[in-house]
């Protein structure tokens, strides 16, 4: 099941290559580093949507330079304790500058949704009878949150500054 | 102390909520056990061996009266009717079952305190020097640092799926009674040249089963940037700490295998990125918190050594008392006094809550209502008029709670050991309980002087046997426990590891070998040297052959 | 040699033994005794479905003595489990 920052189901328009599979002429695609680095001019001139899945071996460094290209970054937990895809969200979010969908795949368990949002992560595969439920329970367990990661929320320093504006 | 504004009560009210939902769903089936394990973890829920512990943090050893009360309740209430402090200035309750969990929490949450992350693999509850703000030789007080550690580390969206548990501990003390060097990071507060005030950052020091002295990776940092700074390490912690082996998976594994130097340039270089960002502590912040810290109404007194000195001389126990558990306060008329959880033969760091609850009346009496408890598993107050000592001490003594040890033999850092807890190898307690009825009953305990002695039941060293002057860890042989003795190690700003002495003894055995390693120091001591210092000058060997080969002293112990 | 099979419940996480009728029962003196590879393979299976059915947690066999009708694990880790710390839990502390 893959969900979409509008916490809506989504069907999955990317075809998954990787290094086996020859390119199709058309359709949107999310291929592997692998695929990513042998047939960057040719994926690059095709007016598709394109995607990359880095697994959590694979610092995003490695295509910072080509973020412009990209319309999809797919990061994979590999188990949810693998939690280096929350930082490698972060410096791909705030360092790199992507702005387009930065999904999670993997071991995604909807009690780390929250975190996940926070450092950038807009689309979630996810595994769940009722994701959009879930989802919306997962994600407003908080209204308060200590640090700023990214995301627009508003964190305890700047809501204090505001209590004080009012006050 | 610190006390929550209405954002932080709302992210612990949350926190309670949520905690409330992962339980249902673990209830009910919605979530298996490998996925619950990590929810309930991070909200300080273990499975024991005989039910689930529950960890409550008591941030950097700060605790009011008011807290004290509501953990004594919830002892009473929903476990056996005692808690246990830890080494990491927590408590611990041992009975709880997981349908009380979250009206637990909620509890907590009333009185501003909470279990968030006190395990997992996170930023662990931070520890401080329990005299922080009132020792005589503390230049900066760290709890303002403290508190804005604690909530940056608070449910950090990047930082809770670490390789491993991360441990952070401040002082502003040259005298380091917080252990900063055997930490994840230990911050130490110092003035530069030019006395303006910075933090020395020691990375990758640690304990359990590869226990390293932290290394400094920086001697000075401006305080506004340790929040960059800290981000910086855990970073690059989290990037490229090793996930594929549970046992090499500490920060101190990775600035081992890169090195010190290596390690430092990255985190330099991811410093210099995120330094000059929010993440930068705003004078509004520092002073926000910091007015929580300000000193109590002290009155203006006077230092009373001459007067209590004719007590003392007319009541030995009270001498013995204010020798060994009292400390100087850094203003005149006060003083900081121990009190101690280790009466001979008790278990240490136990208490009933009916002594939480006369504790707690105290601190109102004589300490502004507040204590602090500290990593040697004892509690403290730190505002007592000087006038007032004796009769504090008075009160004591009808508790059962005025045992003049601390520092001494028989002060012993005991873990759960294998009595509680499901990672050990051998109880640790029984062992605490022999040796501290052997000491008292010795007589020798103020012959005997400042001496360490720490008990771990497993590698894991939750006892932190490495850092013990003597050192004691359980192991089990053949379905059998033994315990091995480790001389020499230190937590302080001189910290060292103990070197082990030689084959694991029995339990019958340990009394017997502490007492002829004690015998040998205090036959070879020169003037007032501590166990530590004739150690270091006589080396181990003479210890070694008191143990193995007490008959013989002259025949190599094999 | 006898072997029992020990669990925590989920519920409250206190340690319990599987009993003949196939509940899970707190004292020891209560579970059912294995005495050949079959039964032992019985109430494994047994515990292993009520830990995906979420009763319980860990379900394991243990060896167990029997002396003077008072059951005694083999290994001092569940003796401890069976039988609460080998300390005094001392509420006047």
């Amino acid at each position: 099941m893959l969900l979409t920052k509008k916490h809506q189901n989504t069907v999955d328009s990317y075809i998954r290559i990787g290094p086996d599979d020859s390119l199709p002429a058309e359709g949107a695609l999310l291929v592997t580093l692998a695929v990513w680095q042998d047939h960057w001019e040719r994926l690059v001139r095709r007016q598709e949507l394109i995607g990359v899945q880095l697994t959590s071996d694979e610092h995003p460094e490695i295509i910072s330079d080509d973020i412009d290209h990209l319309d999809l970054i797919a990061l994979e937990f590999p188990t949810f304790r693998d939690g280096r895809a929350y930082s490698y969200a972060r410096l791909i979010r705030e360092r790199y500058g992507f702005t387009g969908e930065l999904r999670a795949v993997g071991d995604v368990l909807l009690e780390q949704l929250h975190y996940m949002e926070r450092v950038g992560f807009n689309s979630f595969e996810i595994n769940s009878s009722d994701p959009e439920t879930d989802f919306e329970i997962a994600s407003n367990d908080f209204t308060v949150w200590y640090q700023a990661s990214g995301d627009q929320r508003r964190i305890a320093t700047m809501l204090r500054l505001g209590e004080k504006d009012r006050g | 102390m610190y006390r929550y504004d209405e954002f932080d009560q709302t992210l612990i009210n949350e926190r309670a909520i949520q905690f409330r939902r992962q339980i249902a769903r673990r209830l009910a089936g919605d979530i298996d056990e490998d996925q619950f394990k990590p929810l309930r973890l991070m909200n300080g829920l273990y499975l024991q061996l005989h039910a689930y512990m529950l960890r409550i943090n008591v941030p950097y050893g700060c605790l009011s009266a008011n807290q004290l009360r509501r953990l004594a309740h919830i002892a009473r209430r929903y476990d056996k009717g005692f808690g246990h402090f830890t080494t990491r200035q927590n408590i611990q309750f041992n009975w709880i079952s997981l349908t009380d969990a979250a009206d637990i929490m909620v509890e907590l949450a009333e009185v501003q305190m909470n279990t968030i992350q006190s395990s997992g693999n996170c930023v662990r509850n931070i520890t401080a020097d329990h005299y922080a703000g009132r020792a005589r030789d503390e230049i900066e007080d760290p709890r303002v640092w403290c508190e804005l550690l604690r909530q940056y580390s608070v449910l950090h969206p990047e930082f809770s799926y670490l390789p491993r548990k991360f441990k952070l501990a401040l002082t502003g003390s040259p005298h380091d009674r917080a252990a900063v060097a055997v930490h994840d990071i230990g911050l130490r507060l110092h003035h530069d040249i030019r006395g303006r005030p910075g933090f020395e950052v020691i990375v990758g020091g640690g304990q359990g089963r590869t226990p390293v002295i932290g290394n400094t990776i920086r001697q000075w940092i401006e305080p506004r940037h340790v929040i960059s700074y800290v981000e910086a390490i855990l970073r690059i912690y989290n990037l490229y700490g090793r996930r594929d082996n549970i046992f090499k998976a500490r920060i101190k594994i990775l600035v081992n295998a890169i090195g010190a130097d290596k390690f430092r340039k990255l985190v330099d270089t991811e410093w210099e990125q995120i330094r000059d960002t929010d993440l930068q502590v705003s004078t509004a912040e520092f002073e926000r918190i910091n007015a929580h810290f300000l000193p109590p109404d002290y009155e203006n007194l006077t230092d009373q050594d001459d007067e209590l000195a004719t007590i003392r001389t007319q009541e030995p126990a009270f001498d013995a008392w204010m020798c060994s558990n009292v400390a100087g306060h850094k203003v005149p008329g006060y003083a900081i006094v121990n009190i101690s959880l280790k009466a001979p033969g008790r278990i240490p760091g136990d208490i009933s809550a009916n002594k939480m609850e006369h504790v707690a009346e105290l601190a109102d009496q004589f300490s502004f209502g507040e204590l602090r408890v500290n990593h040697r598993q004892n509690l403290t107050f730190v505002d007592v008029r000087q006038v007032d000592l004796h009769c504090l001490w008075k009160q004591l003594v009808a508790l059962e709670l005025a045992t003049a040890n601390i520092g001494l033999a028989s002060d012993i850092i005991t873990c759960p050991g294998l009595d509680y807890c499901s990672l050990a190898n051998a109880r640790s307690i029984p062992i605490a309980q022999d040796l501290g009825l052997h000491f008292t009953n010795s007589g020798k305990l103020q012959q005997v002087g400042n001496l360490t002695i720490n008990i771990s039941g497993c590698v894991n060293a939750c006892g932190h046997h490495h850092v013990g002057n003597i050192g004691i860890l359980g192991v089990n042989k053949r379905g059998k426990e033994y315990f091995q003795l480790t001389l020499g190690g230190s937590a302080d700003e001189h910290a060292s590891l103990g070197i082990r002495l030689g084959r694991g003894l029995p339990r019958a055995e340990v009394p017997g070998a502490i007492e002829r390693i004690v015998d040998t120091y205090l036959a070879t001591r020169l003037d007032s040297e501590t166990f530590l210092s004739t150690y270091e000058r006589i080396g181990i060997e003479p210890f070694r052959k008191a143990v193995y080969d007490p008959v013989n002293p002259s025949r190599r112990v094999a | 040699m006898a072997k029992i099979l020990i669990a925590n419940r989920l519920s409250d996480g206190l340690v319990v033994f599987y009993a003949a009728d196939g509940s899970w029962v707190e004292s020891i003196t209560d579970g059912q005794l294995s005495y050949d590879d079959a039964t032992a393979d019985h109430l494994l299976a047994a515990g292993l479905a009520d830990e995906r059915d979420n009763q319980i947690i860990d379900p394991c066999l243990i060896e167990v003595t029997e002396n003077d009708g008072k059951l005694i694990p083999v290994d001092l880790r569940e003796v401890i489990r069976a039988h609460g710390p080998t300390i005094a839990v001392d509420r006047t502390i």
